[in-house]
């Protein structure tokens, strides 16, 4: 009897372990990543020739509930088409059994490997509001995030944001509508989607998210109170990681009200909606008051003097001519 | 605000208050009224040159100059209708002038209409 050595061993287990795309329009590049659930390959899609990335489930004879799981994170992602969210073009189940997503192939960086270089604060406070956008949007349309943080956010080349891995996202019972009040999610949700018209898959007790970027509620595994809040929450901890860069010692007092009133332990006191912890910022950006932070009259001048310096020199400046003329007249 | 709005509105208030100035000047302060009234004419003609220009023009550095030279000038066709007192009038006339074209410049709105959308 002939015996396999290690290496044998570990290299029929790689391929067994390989998702097998043989039949499909997609051939295999090169692994990019993975994560709890399942493995980011980059991909060539032979039909449209170009670069896809398709994440499939990392175990073959994994249980029914993650191949649901990912293929609802499939469903989330098709339904909320927006610049800040990566494009779903496919999903399904391969031969072996496995799920798959194919999504666009996004280029960038995660935003906490971008922070360690030495970006301006305004360029990372531009980034926290896009991604403040994106958040607000899923909201908008009855989707919370829950695992909101730097390594889930892309920045792209030319300056794109994306907000990555809605894998434990839930969809929520209602939306938050300007045009009309709460709607139930069954009825967003078309009647032949039973993975979107079930929105209470974990259970209560069960904790999802990162520690230090999961609000207290999140962490204490109440499922049933989490709402937009939490990703608020989820949100001021990633203005607080943009601040914390080395390259900002003296973070301002305004900003740092911000990150403290969206982390604020009751949710009551967080922010309403992460449009308004985003407009907060833009206050901020434009040199405008944040409702953060109460100015008293002297932290208004102080606001205010530094944007109209010349203006407040060209004046102090006639009125020091002014001055000196009357004076001199009256000589 | 409109730029020519801006600039009529902020010459005439510079105007009042470079003609009430006068009144610390004891030789001169019998004439107050007619200097007040003078100085703001003088500064609501010189915004709206400025406020004009402005909206044709977008530069900083070349409002600045217009407003000066417009300052300059109308502060030397009184100086020279009083028959002195160049430097006592046409110094802070231009500076109000060099003002009003900063402000309109950075502070006006163009006053253009956003686009339409189908």
């Amino acid at each position: 009897m002939n015996w396999l050595s290690d290496d044998a061993i570990s290299r029929l287990q790689a391929a067994n372990a390989m998702a097998d795309f043989a039949g499909t329009r997609y051939r295999l590049i090169e692994c990019v990543g993975s994560g709890g659930m399942g493995v980011v390959y980059l991909a060539e899609d032979s039909v449209l020739g170009r670069r896809v990335a398709l994440k499939i489930l990392d175990l073959p004879d994994v249980p029914g509930e993650f191949a649901a799981r990912l293929l609802r994170e499939a469903h989330i992602l098709a339904r909320l088409e927006h610049p800040g969210i990566v494009p779903v073009h496919d999903a399904g189940v391969l031969a072996g059994g496995r799920a798959f997503y194919a999504m666009k192939f996004v280029e960038g960086q995660r935003l906490d490997r971008l922070s360690e270089k030495q970006n301006t604060l305004s360029t990372r406070l531009s980034i926290f509001q896009r991604i403040c956008d994106t958040v607000a949007f899923a909201h908008a349309h009855g989707v919370l995030h829950r695992d909101l943080k730097p390594p889930n956010i892309m920045v792209g080349p030319f300056g794109e944001v994306l907000v990555m891995d809605w894998g434990v996202a839930k969809i929520l019972g209602r939306i938050q509508s300007s045009s009309s009040g709460p709607v139930a999610v069954e009825s967003l949700a078309p009647a032949s989607d039973p993975l979107l018209a079930s929105p209470a898959k974990t259970a209560h007790g069960a904790i999802i998210g990162t520690p230090g970027y999961m609000a207290p509620e999140q962490a204490r595994g109440d499922i049933e109170s989490l709402d937009e809040r939490s990703d608020i929450f989820s949100l001021g901890a990633i203005l607080q990681f943009l601040l914390a860069n080395p390259a900002h010692q003296n973070v301002s007092r305004p900003l740092a009200a911000i990150a403290r009133k969206a982390m604020a332990a009751n949710p009551e006191d967080r922010y309403t909606s992460a449009s308004a912890l985003g407009q907060d910022v833009a206050c901020y950006l434009d040199g405008l008051p944040v409702s953060a932070y109460p100015e008293n009259i002297l932290r208004k001048v102080a606001r205010w003097a530094p944007r109209h310096r010349v203006a407040i020199a060209l004046v102090l400046t006639y009125l020091v001519v002014r001055a000196v003329l009357i004076l001199w007249a009256r000589r | 605000m409109n730029k020519v709005v801006y600039g009529l509105i902020l010459g005439g208030i510079l105007g009042i208050f470079d003609g009430l100035t006068s009144w610390f000047t004891p030789a001169v302060r019998s004439q107050l009224l007619t200097i007040v009234i003078g100085s703001t004419i003088k500064g609501i003609i010189a915004g709206v040159l400025i406020g004009f220009f402005a909206r044709k023009v977008n530069s900083l550095p070349l409002g600045i100059l217009f407003g000066l030279g417009v300052g300059l000038l109308l502060a030397f066709i009184v100086a020279y209708m009083q028959r002195g007192y160049y430097v006592p009038i046409m110094l802070p006339g231009g500076l109000v002038g060099l003002i009003v074209g900063y402000a309109t410049q950075k502070y006006g709105s163009s006053g253009l209409s956003a686009p339409s959308r189908p």
